[in-house]
């Protein structure tokens, strides 16, 4: 047994500041084995794994390779014990091609780029990866980049593979062809480690399955013991049914209509290809797509951040009766034309807060324009930010607190409340679960749902097709900007969303 | 009179080469290093300081070993350069300080000291010469090619230099080479775009912000040692050197972060500096508007290349970034 | 960070961020490294100097308040780079890095002399002194508008925008000096309206520099309110923090990048007015005196706090002031003073990481949690 492990860890412990990220952790791998380290976000899944790629550092414990201890000390003595990370967000300099990228800190010799090229083509073949040379990073999708990060650990000789977090936004074609490819690799006797937070997939890869619980350790299974219910138990610890509740649309009314909408990015590229799709009041309508085809250009070419080249954005006002185009409108102007427009954008502290803020002043910055004074009133947003504290259970100090400081979870209460503080009419979220736990998730899909069942249309940007199909009434899949169709969330399924997701992209879709 | 307009034009410049190329290999590592111009002060001013001792310790200064009169000064130049360069690595890589302000302070400490040695160099050794005037070193720095006199305005456009600056133009083509085409090179370019990739690819972060940053300082440096021996002819004055600093730093966008470009930057830089002494029937009060034109053309130049946007020719992403592994 | 030779694979030492520090504890880590700069300070000195560090103290300390006209001298300079560095936050505070600071002032001083001289005679001074006001805040938001525009228009970078108009502004006062130099051909323009004191700021209760010190002291609340309190600096803020963000709610970036510049050239143009109708009655090349350049360190150091920039200017120009003294006395060139401001900044630069960072050591690792 011991001969067949290929890492150890024992008793890791891992702090930030107050945050214990990780608490006395141990696990092991074997060679020849995919393990999931399965874990709600915030769990301490990250943190674990950058320990053993040498990103971090632990405060206290020990960790075994091959049998011999080590103290991992920097990504390049990870790679030296044969330890290789994919990290979620993908360590790639954008401005190098693939070659560039994966030879990028190997001392080997000549500096021979043709050399390396034929050495990675090899590799490419034995575990049947698809890479093309000429492409720049930034050229690349999602997918193919995610490849080259493969590609580029393995070309270092690397036997233990840690992934994290891996499928999070792929297709599930493309799902399926990372799992073969994971199981080409485990049978040629790599140990493998994959992060995820997605039930299914962990019962469909690993032999064995470790899972965390807000960094404590909680027990590792075999894989052929486990159900979903019982690896769900573990992870929350208490028993919760995961449904979502789904009404039905109550006297749905066309309150937003996008008409043959095009748009360029600066370099000229096209991101939106004549988009046509109508929101109704009372429903949540859905957008799925790869990450990437436009589901961020739509949503604030809605909200007037994004320019439009042609195309109408037509809003019907429930109040007056009216129809406004939104066309070339800035986000004041909609904001006088009396619509009541709100948006949970995907970069909350980039974009839908500001991290060095405090609560207060975060409020404020949806309403600090009302009135003809010069001067800043903090009365009524420190009693929207208390109001708000109270009503969805934000854990924060007091208001006072720079957002920067909460919990993923609780930033997104803070804007997710904010947003629906001013009683939109029109609610746009875009990915508002995505790195949140699944009590804060659900916490959310309610809030989603109670404005639905006030009359606002609701427009949700996911990437969990589970989610999607049970959350929204209709769902609307976008590919390389374009819509490729819109179905019932009732009957879809999630392979026929998948192919969606994918037909006619030719790669230079939409791409940042 | 264009050759000679030329060949000012090019010792102008080469200075200003020094500057960007050294600038230019300190921000491929991520780092903007806004205390060239300070840099730059303390390789010229340690540079006197070395040939100011080497020569106070001679009766007769036909004594004075050739070899040792270049050597000490060069040695002396690196050496204050270095340190700048460490302070300001210290201080920004290994204590995570502010850029920008680190740059500016080191710009103000290195003038300072360059002035301030300047103007207490000669009281500090307690000599009884009346300035610092080294034209015995200096003139084994400006010693140019022997055949470039017999060779009309071919030998005073294309031989007429010195060492140092045959070395500035052959150090730029040499960057550029390494930049683009070595290990190295890839490894500090990966640096200066995305740290934590350089970083969890194995690569170095720090010491390479720190090579970078010291070996672009000494090279910076060589341009102010530069300048006094070769361009002012061995006499340091206190602010002479001026505003060279900020122009290297301007001329690395001019370049567009390619040493090679910056070579003819650099000369036409220097040529818009001496222009005003080659426009026959002006008075003085128009030399004074006249010598607007390096800055003019400067503004100009980062208007007209942040007006067209290229994805190949923006600065490193990472530029003014500090890095901490551990960030989250 | 790592050491090799280390047997039990532990590194030596690692670090991490902290979270805040109690607000006694930061400040006890700058005063340490104040304190930490003027001991290498000293240092420096006796290595120059040869003296006893503590009559080298007393030389600074003599040198800045040792007589009545030196501490109103201090005054004066506090009031003055305390000026220019109100002028600087706001667009700083915007993410926005004006270093012309130094042109703008100039800027204002050359539009100030110009009113003097030509206007001097024949305006009343209750017309003269608003139109030298208004002329000099003019010519210093004109100054800092321009790289705004570009900056707003094609994100054109600023740092070196406004460094290069700092020295179009140093030749147009070349140019100007040399048209209108007294006596002529010498380059220089003297002591102007000396005899009229036309447009000279007038002294109060006998005092020279006391209305400069007025002016800025109530510039110092109106940006601190400014910032703090009203919609502008609120907007200006949230630029700097994310500019996505401020697209998002509806902030005119653009519009927000001007107005915050041409706050902070307007105020620089005040600078330049009080430099030359309240102190020198002259304008050379260096008039601005690096002000442009020590006030962003001093913004910086106070942590864009008008209040705190208080006393991070009178710390520097207090050096400054008593430098000066030492290099009078020893004889040695007044760029010392540079030297010392520049090892003070290192300093407080530096011991920002020791605030934000903390080095656990191996042994200790375990049980240092705060």
């Amino acid at each position: 047994m011991t001969n067949n492990t290929a890492i150890e860890l024992r008793n890791l412990t891992k702090t930030f500041g107050k945050v214990v990220a990780n608490k006395n952790i141990s696990l092991s791998v074997n060679k020849g084995e995919i393990l999931s380290v399965l874990g709600e976000n915030g769990s301490g899944k990250t943190t674990l794994m950058n320990m053993i790629a040498g990103i971090y550092f632990p405060d206290e414990g020990q960790i075994f390779v091959d049998g011999k201890e080590v103290s991992i000390t920097s990504p390049k003595h990870a790679y030296d014990l044969k330890i290789g990370m994919i990290h979620q967000h993908f360590k790639l300099v954008d401005i190098f091609n693939a070659v560039e990228n994966i030879v990028l800190g190997i001392d080997e010799g000549s500096y021979n780029l043709k050399a390396a090229t034929a050495k990675i083509k090899e590799t490419c073949d034995k575990y049947g990866f698809e890479i093309d040379f000429s492409k720049k990073i930034y050229e690349m999708s999602v997918s193919e980049k995610q490849t080259v990060e493969i590609v580029k650990v393995l070309y270092r000789g690397a036997d233990i593979l840690i992934l994290d977090e891996p499928t999070a936004v792929l297709t599930p074609q493309e799902i399926d062809k990372l799992f073969n490819v994971l199981r080409k690799m485990r049978d040629d006797g790599k140990a493998i480690i994959i992060i995820t937070h997605k039930l299914y997939e962990v019962l469909e890869i690993s032999d064995r399955i470790a899972v965390l619980r807000k960094g404590e350790y909680i027990g590792t299974v075999n894989t052929a013991d486990a159900n979903e219910s019982m690896l769900t138990e573990m992870m929350v610890g208490e028993k919760i049914s995961l449904n979502i509740q789904r009404s039905e649309p109550v006297n749905p009314t066309e309150r937003l209509t996008v008409k043959n909408v095009n748009c360029y990015n600066r370099d000229g590229a096209k991101i939106l290809d004549n988009i046509s799709f109508s929101a109704y009041s009372g429903e949540i309508l859905g957008i799925a797509g790869i990450s990437g085809s436009g589901q961020r250009e739509l949503l604030e070419a809605i909200a007037g951040l994004q320019k439009i080249h042609d195309g109408d954005i037509v809003y019907n006002n429930p109040k007056t009766g009216k129809s406004d185009n939104l066309r070339d409108k800035t986000p004041m102007q909609i904001r006088e034309l009396g619509v009541r427009l709100s948006f949970v954008p995907e970069d909350r502290l980039g974009m839908g807060l500001v991290g060095n803020m405090d609560i207060t002043d975060n409020m404020m910055l949806r309403s600090y324009r009302k009135g003809h004074s010069m001067f800043l009133k903090r009365k009524e947003p420190k009693d929207l930010a208390e109001k708000i504290i109270k009503d969805l259970q934000v854990v924060t100090p007091d208001t006072k607190t720079p957002v920067r400081r909460l919990s993923g979870g609780n930033v997104q209460k803070v804007l997710v409340g904010r947003e629906i503080a001013s009683s939109p009419t029109v609610l746009m979220a875009a990915y508002p679960v995505r790195g949140l736990d699944i009590n804060s998730s659900y916490t959310i899909y309610n809030l989603l749902n109670g404005q639905k069942e006030k009359g606002v249309a609701v427009i949700f940007v996911g990437e969990d097709l589970d989610v999607l199909i049970e959350l929204c009434d209709r769902i609307l899949v976008i590919s390389g900007g374009k819509v490729t169709g819109i179905l019932d969330g009732r009957t879809a399924k999630k392979e026929e969303i998948g192919l969606l997701m994918t037909k006619k992209t030719n790669g230079d879709g939409g791409e940042r | 009179m264009i050759a000679s307009f030329i060949q000012r034009a090019v010792m102008q410049g080469i200075p200003l080469l020094f500057g960007s190329t050294g600038e230019i290999i300190t921000e491929k590592s991520g780092n903007l290093n806004l205390g060239i111009p300070g840099v730059m002060y303390v390789g010229g001013i340690s540079g006197v300081i070395g040939a100011f001792m080497y020569e106070q310790s001679f009766e007769d200064k036909a004594d004075m070993n050739p070899f040792l009169a270049v050597l000490i000064p060069l040695l002396c130049c690196v050496f204050g350069s270095l340190v700048m360069g460490l302070i300001y690595s210290f201080l920004t890589t290994t204590l995570r300080a502010n850029q920008n302000v680190t740059g500016l302070a080191l710009t103000t400490f290195g003038t300072g000291f360059g002035n301030f040695f300047g103007g207490s160099l000669i009281k500090i050794t307690n000599s009884d010469i009346p300035s610092i005037t080294l034209s015995s070193t200096s003139a084994y720095f400006s010693k140019t090619l022997p055949f470039a006199d017999n060779l009309g305005w071919v030998g005073q456009v294309f031989f007429s230099y010195s060492f140092l600056a045959y070395f500035a133009i052959i150090l730029a083509l040499f960057v550029s080479f390494v930049l683009k085409r070595t290990r190295v090179g890839l490894n500090l370019r990966a640096v200066g775009e995305n740290p934590a990739t350089a970083d969890a690819a194995g690569i170095k972060v720090i010491l390479n912000k720190y090579a970078a940053t010291c070996i672009g300082s000494v090279i910076a440096g060589l341009g102010g040692l530069y300048y006094v021996m070769d361009y002012a002819d061995g006499v340091w004055s206190n602010d002479g050197f001026g505003d060279r600093g900020w122009l290297a730093i301007a001329l690395v966008i001019f370049a567009l972060w390619k040493p090679k470009f910056s070579i003819l930057g650099s000369i036409l830089f220097g040529g818009l500096f001496i222009v005003h002494n080659y426009i026959p029937n002006i008075d003085v009060s128009t030399q004074e508007i006249f010598k607007m034109l390096p800055y003019a053309v400067t503004i100009l130049v980062l208007v007209i290349v942040s007006a067209r946007k290229k994805k190949e020719h923006q600065p490193p992403q990472s530029l003014g970034v500090t890095y901490f592994r551990e960030e989250r | 960070m790592a050491s090799k030779i280390v047997k039990n694979h532990t590194p030596l030492f690692h670090i991490a961020k902290r979270d805040e520090l109690p607000f006694y504890k930061s400040l006890l880590i700058r005063i340490g490294s104040i304190v930490a700069a003027l001991i290498v300070c000293a240092i420096v000195i006796i290595a120059f100097t040869g003296e006893n560090p503590l009559s080298i103290y007393a030389t600074i300390v003599e040198g800045a308040v040792g007589t009545k006209r030196r501490t109103w001298g201090l005054f004066q300079n506090v009031a003055m780079l305390l000026c220019v560095s109100l002028a600087v936050t706001p667009a700083f505070k915007m993410k926005f890095w004006n270093i012309g600071a130094e042109g703008q002032v100039l800027m204002g001083g050359l539009a100030t002399i110009y009113v003097m001289m030509f206007y001097g005679e024949t305006l009343q001074p209750a017309v003269l002194y608003p139109v030298m006001v208004i002329a000099s805040i003019l010519a210093g938001a004109i100054w800092g508008l321009i790289p705004a525009v570009f900056k707003a228009l094609w994100n054109t970078n600023e740092t070196l925008f406004t460094l290069m108009m700092n020295y179009i502004a140093i030749q147009l006062i070349s140019y100007y000096t040399y048209v209108n130099a007294v006596p002529k051909g010498s380059g220089q323009i003297g002591i102007i309206n000396s005899d009229t004191k036309a447009g000279w700021f007038p002294s109060l209760g006998g005092y020279d520099y006391l209305l400069n010190i007025i002016i800025v002291a109530a510039l110092t609340v109106f940006m601190f309110v400014y910032l703090k309190y009203s919609k502008h600096g609120y907007e200006l803020s949230v630029v700097g923090e994310s500019e996505n963000t401020a697209r998002y709610i509806g902030i005119n970036v653009k519009k927000v990048i001007i107005r915050t510049m041409l706050l902070s050239g307007a105020m620089c143009g005040i600078a330049g007015l009080l430099l030359v109708a309240g102190t020198d009655h002259s304008i050379t090349r260096e008039t601005a005196g690096g002000r442009g350049f020590t006030a962003i360190m001093v913004s910086w150091l106070a942590k864009f706090n008008p209040i705190y920039m208080i006393l991070t200017s009178l710390l520097l120009v207090f050096l400054e002031k008593g430098a000066i003294q030492i290099s009078t006395k020893f004889q040695l060139n007044p760029s010392f003073s540079e030297i010392l401001t520049g090892i003070i900044i290192f300093f407080i630069i530096g011991s920002e990481f020791f605030i934000n960072y903390r080095i656990m050591f191996r042994h200790s690792a375990k049980k240092e949690v705060k």
